[in-house]
């Protein structure tokens, strides 16, 4: 069996695949399946310095090859978070990953403050959340605001920091870069594509909050090409998601140049998803003759 | 919470009435822990989402628990295409299932349309002491009465025109039920404004009340948070999650 671990910025990985956050909430639900010490890391549910109620319902549609979600960050707020879920997590063999997120500088800073200290490996900034009114992607479609937070966060916290982008921007790679410049360790992308789906017969959108994030296969190539294109215009270490659904499309998004991956939506369809990707790397490698995962990473070779 | 994925065997494969399908599914380890009002999650080819569908009877002694549903739209249209003896792919057993008291306890099921199936195995454990109340549009539209009746359970057959049964709502059929004599419990599951209905006649008596839910679902299993509804806990509104705190409430915590 090939050697599936990475250093993803200073923290070692036993493989590459990580559920994403927002579709595995906690780990609990999951661990009536399998092991969660099976699985690289964990990405918990975006946390906000207060609970927060999100979106009303339906917060759900589906839509060809993927899905549309409104759930707006539904949360038990930061505190809870470390008294209830980064304890238990701790006992789990496999890296804690803090998906945060807030409406303004001060809640995302005051966030991390109070994650410093607790078990959690990384801090995962969400910036490009798309359905929330204030906060969300209003800080990551803008470079000024993307590396002002990032710095404002990167001062509270000794913890690696990752920076979650939005693919909804003209230049990617100009967010991915100015967050590096404001000291992130790293960069996930990407979160979901705004999307709409109106039902013909009723002429209302399915979503009461009318519009939502579109993730699932139908994005993949979409989250491949921005990949890619982040992962060769900066030096920090890039986790890909979006769409991955097999471990074909996991080798895809590391040939791009992605070190860890995220799977989101595809676990909704295929709870044990990330067993059968771990499986297929594994495989991969061994068939390909290819020892250490670490080969694959960002091996594409573009024409 | 235990639940299992597995691809499982339709056994049986039935046609109940116009565009409504019964499959019993082989499924042991499911069977042996399904509860009266808890459901399946079923994966359907060529879609994305998984369909919640109640588990409407469980059979332990031979391993196979029965789902009943309404062709609605795409998926469960192509749901309706499988056949006897294909596999299908299902998360089971989910969410709470509904509360029953003693067996000697006097019962009143009720079900709307579609949202008859999770009554049946309610009415098993109850059986003669169970009252089914249980309406549907039409005559064409009617299930499941004959599973009542061979239950044991004293029947109220309502439909919207009067084509079968009485002519009427089942709200109307349960106040007329609950002016001749008490009940210890009652269950429901079928659309809002019934459930709206069934929840004043309830409160009415002081009777304590279950009704089933349904959201949209992404996970199933309570990690997604898609299947919000709003609910009241300690005098506080808060929203609470179809698959994993219901699909059945105590109608005391519900909004409509
Ligand atoms: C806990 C629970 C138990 C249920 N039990 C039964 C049952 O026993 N028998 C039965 O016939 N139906 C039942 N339903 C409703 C059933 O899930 C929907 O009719 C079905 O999902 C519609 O799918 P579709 O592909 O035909 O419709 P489409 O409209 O094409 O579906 C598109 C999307 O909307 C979702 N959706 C559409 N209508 C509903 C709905 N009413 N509830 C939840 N999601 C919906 C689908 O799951 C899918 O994700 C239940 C729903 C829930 C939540
Ligand atoms: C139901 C749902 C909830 C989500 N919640 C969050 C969240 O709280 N924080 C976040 O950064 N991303 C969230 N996301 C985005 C995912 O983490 C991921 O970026 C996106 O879904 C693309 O991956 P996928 O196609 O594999 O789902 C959510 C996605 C879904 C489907
Ligand atoms: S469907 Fe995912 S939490 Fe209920």
């Amino acid at each position: 069996m090939a050697n599936l671990s990475v250093n993803f910025a200073g923290v070692t990985f036993k493989n590459p695949i990580v559920p994403a956050s927002g579709a595995f909430g906690f780990g609990r639900e999951y661990e009536e399946l399998y092991p969660l010490s099976t699985l690289g890391g964990i990405s918990t549910k975006g946390t906000t310095l207060e609970p927060r109620n999100g979106n009303p319902a339906p917060r759900i549609a589906e839509t060809p090859s993927g899905m549309l979600n409104s759930v707006g960050l539904q949360n038990p707020g930061i505190d809870s978070f470390l008294e209830h879920e980064v304890p238990y997590l701790a006992t789990k063999d496999t890296r804690i990953i803090a998906n945060i997120a807030g409406s303004t500088i001060e809640d995302c800073v005051e966030t991390a403050r109070r994650i410093e200290g607790s078990a959690v490996d990384m801090i995962e900034l969400n910036i490009s959340c798309p359905n929330v009114k204030e906060g969300g992607v209003a800080f990551g479609v803008n470079c000024n605001s993307a590396q002002t937070i990032t710095e404002a966060v990167r001062n509270v916290t000794t913890k690696p920091l990752m920076v979650k982008l939005s693919p909804n921007v003209t230049s990617i790679t100009d967010i991915a870069k100015a967050v590096e410049a404001g000291g992130a360790d790293a960069v996930s992308l990407i979160n979901t594509l705004l999307g709409m789906k109106i039902d013909i017969n009723t002429r209302r959108p399915i979503l009461r909050n009318n519009v939502g994030g579109l993730s699932g296969p139908a994005v993949f190539p979409v989250a491949v090409r921005m990949v890619w294109q982040v992962a060769n215009s900066v030096s920090i270490p890039v986790c890909g998601m979006g769409g991955v659904s097999t471990w074909k499309d996991a080798v895809e998004m590391m040939l791009a140049g992605a070190s860890l991956v995220q799977i989101g939506a595809a676990l909704f369809d295929t709870p044990f998803a990330p067993m059968k990707i771990i499986d297929g790397l594994n495989q991969y490698l061994d068939d390909n003759k290819i020892e250490n995962i670490n080969d694959i990473i960002g091996k594409v070779q573009p024409w | 919470m235990k639940y299992t994925q597995g691809n499982y065997r339709i056994v049986k494969k039935e046609n109940l009435a116009k565009n409504c399908y019964d499959f019993t599914i082989a499924c042991p380890e499911i069977a042996e822990i399904a509860q009266a009002g808890q459901f399946a999650h079923v994966k359907i080819n060529g879609f994305s989402l998984r369909r919640p569908i109640s588990i409407c009877e469980v059979d332990k002694e031979n391993g196979t628990i029965r789902i009943v549903f309404e062709i609605r739209g795409e998926g469960t249209k192509a749901l309706a295409d499988c056949n006897e003896n294909t596999l299908i792919d299902i998360i089971a057993p989910l969410g709470n299932g509904f509360t029953l008291l003693d067996s000697s306890k006097k019962a009143i099921v009720i079900g709307g349309g579609i949202g008859v199936p999770p009554m049946v195995e309610v009415a098993k454990h109850y059986r003669k002491n169970a009252t089914a109340i249980i309406g549907f549009r039409s005559a064409n539209a009617v299930i499941l009465n004959e599973d009542f009746d061979s239950l044991g359970a004293n029947v109220m057959l309502c439909t919207d025109d009067g084509t079968m049964g009485q002519k009427g709502y089942v709200t109307t059929a349960l106040a007329t039920r609950l002016e001749q004599e008490t009940a210890d419990i009652i269950y429901a599951c079928g659309p809002h404004l019934m459930l709206k209905g069934i929840i004043e006649l309830a409160n009415k008596y002081n009777i304590r009340c279950e009704v089933s839910l349904e959201e949209r679902m992404g996970c199933g299993v309570g990690a997604c948070l898609v299947c919000a509804c709003k609910t009241v806990k300690d005098g506080k509104e808060y929203f609470a999650h179809v698959c994993k705190d219901g699909p059945v409430f105590d109608s005391k915590e519900v909004i409509l």
